[in-house]
């Protein structure tokens, strides 16, 4: 399963940094999305998949699956929502302003 | 402390204090209270004589940084002594001479003397220390003060130039000699140049013996104006004439020199050494002299003959090395007689060129130029001026009877017995040392005669003239009769330099010759017989003045060569050249295209981690400690590959923002599948949150246009975000074949209930063992939440202007 998860997880990437590297403002914030989800999936990975119970006490169980990794992952959902909106606003009043969303047009000046 | 280091920190004391005097004694010269400071020193020195004769050097020791060998040592022996006494002396004249050159309504005289005091201080530094940092450090100070004194009229571009070209040069040569430096230390352990002498014996076929020698000599060469790093020199004369008779002529551009002598214990020796000094000196002889007559300003002049001269004395210097090959005996003595040329004329030369400089400056102050082509005829105007020019150039040239007619002299003497040496190949190149220091000669002959006769003799021509020339006032001429009358002096009676001065410094140039007690022999005399040398000079009298008379016919030989060739041409295009070469590059990958920078990130990181990998042999997958696949996870797994995979193709806003949608909620599910309910529960709210704040924001965005880049970038784009998703797979599988210890997931397991009292593992884990970063993360939506609404909110009256100017008065 590992294996799958990790070639699930490289096409997250790949598709990720495609996006990254294009000139539309929206994929790329769609590519930091997309990468994000990647990055949450490798670290579940890397905790091990060996199923367990569900890290909750009362069910009374010898085997539950690693806690940590889920928190970490918490908190990282919540950090790149964060994240994530701010840059989307960020887009959308650039957009606003500038009257334009491509990147090659965003290019500073020469004279800065 | 003693008083040696009050000696080096007093210039310094004073020189803060000189502004303070410019404002509150507005009505007296500061230079008056200046003029003290050298004056004091100077006659301290002069008390130090007897001591440093008997060999008794002064030594005292401030630490500094103990816990890096680093101590303001002071130590007074007799090469310090010559160098202390002409930093002093010539100082005490110059600022005399400058009090009557300045204006002190007209100029920034405070300033000046500031400068000329931090130089005073940085340069008794540097011959006064002991510890090789130390002296760097005065070093680097005495290029940063010579840079402020060049530019001292900032406002002429010429002087801005000169300024930033000596900076570079010396600064640079400065780092050399730092790395040289470091390469002692490395050798033998310590920075103190005594200690450095005592182990010169080790040290000889070190790994690090040549480096550090070739390093120091760089930084030797550059300060001393030796070729090809002698061009600053000419460029420098944009200085006031002071400056440049006391920086340019008599005591900076002899620290190299100083250098060189002082470290001859050290590297003296070796025939590398030998070679590098010599060959450099004589080469720099020849040009400075040569080049000298091609000029018409006098300063320029001036500044070659100074090259050219400070060239001799590093011959000499380089030949009297030799006599630390050839060690305590006839052979080494004859050398011995280099040593003692190059201590006598380094003195002659700071009298005689120190004056000429002063003599240049009297008649710019009452002509209004340097220019020779308009100058002329002012003998009779100018009769003291006349004299003291007279005696100086007749010094420079080398007859009799100035002190220059002496140490030119014994100059032909060590290159005649450096032509006969049978050691470091001189057996093939030595009959050049004669030859060349003959031609060099005889062009320093002539440029003598056209800096005196051109000047003062021939017709006068009051109308290209701006002022009525007349005799300088008499305070301006009180520092060059002094130093002229010195020329006369140490030319008559020679000896008087001989036991005071010169042979204790030769006993601290060539410590290992000298068993204790024991002491050079030092005669010098006017007259020594029909030797090869008397006969030199007298062919030198009959080709220069022969030369000089012809002048007009071959002088239009420089013009045969082209400015192209020059070393100013190569230092001018190297400059511009790194300039532009550095703008180039940097232009060509800083673009500001932001695709640019993340090609870069993502192929560097693609790159690195994938040949370190495989470098290291760290990619290995072990199959045994996998979990077992369900049809459930790989069916939910390639729907989300798919919706992922699709978003790029897709051109429109509507089905993109599904699909990434789709790509949440699976991994919504998947966080079930994987047993993490609150996971699950989060991942879903903020999905939706998302999608509906996508929603909201993509109804004002503008519609996704296919993308329009060429289809190279695309290719690129491909290879490199597929390379950044390989290179995470096979990281993540290495990665996760190898581990190396149980996860603590135990502890928390166990732990939760005991020590925190809760069920829910994750909660527990997030608010109190891990609680400080649920508290952060809280900060983080805090901070992103007020920076979305000053976004939102937050607006300026109008655009930025696209051209220039802020608008911050706006605001």
């Amino acid at each position: 399963m590992e294996i799958l998860m990790s070639i699930a997880v490289g096409v997250l990437f790949a598709v990720g940094t495609y996006l990254i590297l294009t000139r539309s403002l929206i994929r790329i914030i769609l590519g930091t999305t997309l990468l994000t989800h990647g990055v949450h999936l490798l670290l579940l990975t890397m905790a091990g998949l060996k199923t367990g119970g569900v890290p909750l006490l009362g069910e009374q169980l010898t085997n539950y699956t690693d806690p940590l990794p889920q928190a970490l992952i918490l908190t990282s959902i919540v950090i790149s929502f964060g994240v994530t909106s701010f840059f989307f606003v960020l887009a959308y009043r650039a957009y606003q302003e500038l009257g334009t969303d491509d990147m090659e047009q965003l290019r500073g000046r020469d004279d800065e | 402390m003693s008083l040696l280091h009050f000696a080096i920190l007093i210039p310094f004391v004073v020189a803060a204090a000189a502004p303070l005097f410019y404002k509150y004694i507005p009505k007296v010269h500061t230079g008056w209270f200046v003029l003290p400071v050298p004056l004091y020193l100077f006659v301290y020195f002069l008390m130090q004589l007897s001591t440093v004769r008997t060999g008794d050097g002064v030594q005292a020791t401030v630490p500094w940084i103990p816990s890096l060998d680093i101590a303001f040592t002071v130590v007074l022996d007799g090469l310090s002594l010559i160098f202390a006494l002409l930093i002093t002396g010539i100082g005490a004249l110059v600022v005399l001479y400058s009090i009557y050159y300045l204006d002190k309504d007209k100029e920034a005289i405070h300033r000046f003397y500031l400068y000329l005091l931090l130089f005073m201080g940085a340069m008794l530094g540097v011959v006064l220390s002991d510890n090789l940092v130390v002296l760097y450090g005065f070093w680097e100070l005495t290029s940063l003060s010579s840079f402020l004194l060049i530019a001292f009229w900032y406002r002429r571009t010429k002087s801005r130039y000169g300024a930033q070209k000596s900076m570079l040069i010396t600064v640079f040569g400065g780092f050399a000699m730092l790395a040289g430096i470091i390469l002692l230390y490395l050798m033998t352990g310590t920075f103190s140049i005594r200690e450095i002498i005592a182990q010169a014996g080790a040290l000889p076929g070190q790994d690090l013996f040549l480096p550090a020698m070739i390093l120091l000599l760089i930084g030797a060469f550059t300060k001393s104006a030796q070729f090809p790093f002698h061009i600053w020199l000419p460029d420098a004369m944009e200085a006031p004439t002071p400056v440049s008779s006391y920086l340019h002529s008599a005591t900076m551009v002899k620290a190299g020199l100083y250098l060189v002598a002082r470290l001859t214990p050290v590297f003296g020796g070796a025939a590398e050494w030998f070679w590098l000094v010599s060959a450099v000196g004589l080469l720099t002889l020849l040009w400075g002299s040569v080049s000298a007559i091609r000029h018409t300003d006098l300063k320029a002049i001036l500044a070659f003959s100074t090259i050219s001269q400070l060239g001799l004395i590093m011959t000499l210097l380089g030949l009297g090395s030799a006599a630390l090959y050839y060690g305590i005996g006839d052979a080494g003595n004859v050398y011995v007689i280099a040593i003692t040329a190059a201590v006598f004329h380094l003195i002659n030369h700071a009298t005689f060129k120190g004056a000429l400089f002063m003599v240049v400056g009297i008649v710019d102050h009452e002509t209004g130029t340097r220019d020779i082509r308009y100058l002329g005829g002012l003998m009779t105007l100018m009769p003291v001026s006349f004299t003291m020019a007279l005696i100086g150039t007749f010094s420079m040239a080398g007859i009799p009877p100035f002190n220059g007619f002496l140490s030119k002299e014994m100059f032909f003497t060590a290159v005649l017995h450096a032509s006969q040496m049978d050691f470091f190949s001189m057996q093939t190149w030595g009959i050049l040392f004669p030859v060349l220091a003959w031609i060099a000669s005889v062009f320093t002959f002539i440029y003598s005669m056209i800096i005196v006769f051109k000047t003062f003799t021939g017709k006068f021509q009051p109308d290209k003239l701006d002022k009525t020339p007349h005799e300088a006032p008499v305070g301006m001429l009180i520092s060059p009769v002094i130093l002229v009358s010195l020329v006369v002096v140490f030319g008559l009676f020679p000896n008087i330099l001989s036991y005071t001065l010169i042979e204790p410094a030769m006993a601290s140039i060539l410590p290992s010759l000298l068993s204790p007690g024991d002491y050079f022999e030092v005669k010098i005399s006017m007259w020594h017989g029909w030797q090869p040398e008397l006969f030199m000079t007298l062919g030198i009298f009959i080709l220069g003045t022969l030369l000089y008379l012809s002048l007009r016919s071959w002088r239009s030989v420089y013009q045969l060569i082209p400015e192209k060739w020059s070393l100013n041409h190569l230092y001018d295009s190297g400059l511009k050249l790194l300039e532009r070469g550095s703008l180039g590059i940097t232009r060509t990958y800083m673009t500001g295209s932001i695709r640019q920078y993340f090609v870069y990130i993502f192929g560097f990181f693609a790159i690195i981690l994938l040949y370190s990998l495989f470098k290291l042999g760290a990619f290995q997958i072990t199959a045994d400690s996998y979990a077992e696949i369900s049809v459930y996870e790989v069916l939910l797994l390639a729907a989300m590959i798919f919706a992922a995979v699709a978003i790029p193709f897709v051109n429109s806003r509507l089905t993109a923002i599904i699909l990434l949608g789709a790509v949440g909620y699976l991994m919504t599910t998947f966080f079930v599948v994987l047993r993490a309910p609150d996971l699950a529960l989060t991942q879903m709210i903020v999905e939706t949150v998302s999608v509906t704040l996508f929603l909201l924001c993509f109804y004002h965005l503008p519609k996704l246009k296919k993308e329009i880049s060429a289809p190279k970038f695309k290719i690129t784009n491909l290879i490199i975000s597929i390379g950044v998703g390989v290179t995470v797979t096979l990281l993540a599988l290495s990665a996760n074949g190898s581990r190396l210890f149980d996860p603590i997931a135990d502890f928390f397991i166990k732990e939760s209930y005991n020590l925190a009292g809760g069920n829910n593992m994750v909660n527990v884990i997030l608010a109190d063992f891990r609680g400080f970063d649920t508290w952060l993360e809280v900060m983080v939506l805090g901070v992103a939440s007020l920076g979305i609404y000053s976004l939102i909110k937050l607006r300026m009256a109008e655009p930025l202007p696209l051209e220039g100017g802020s608008k911050r008065e706006d605001q």
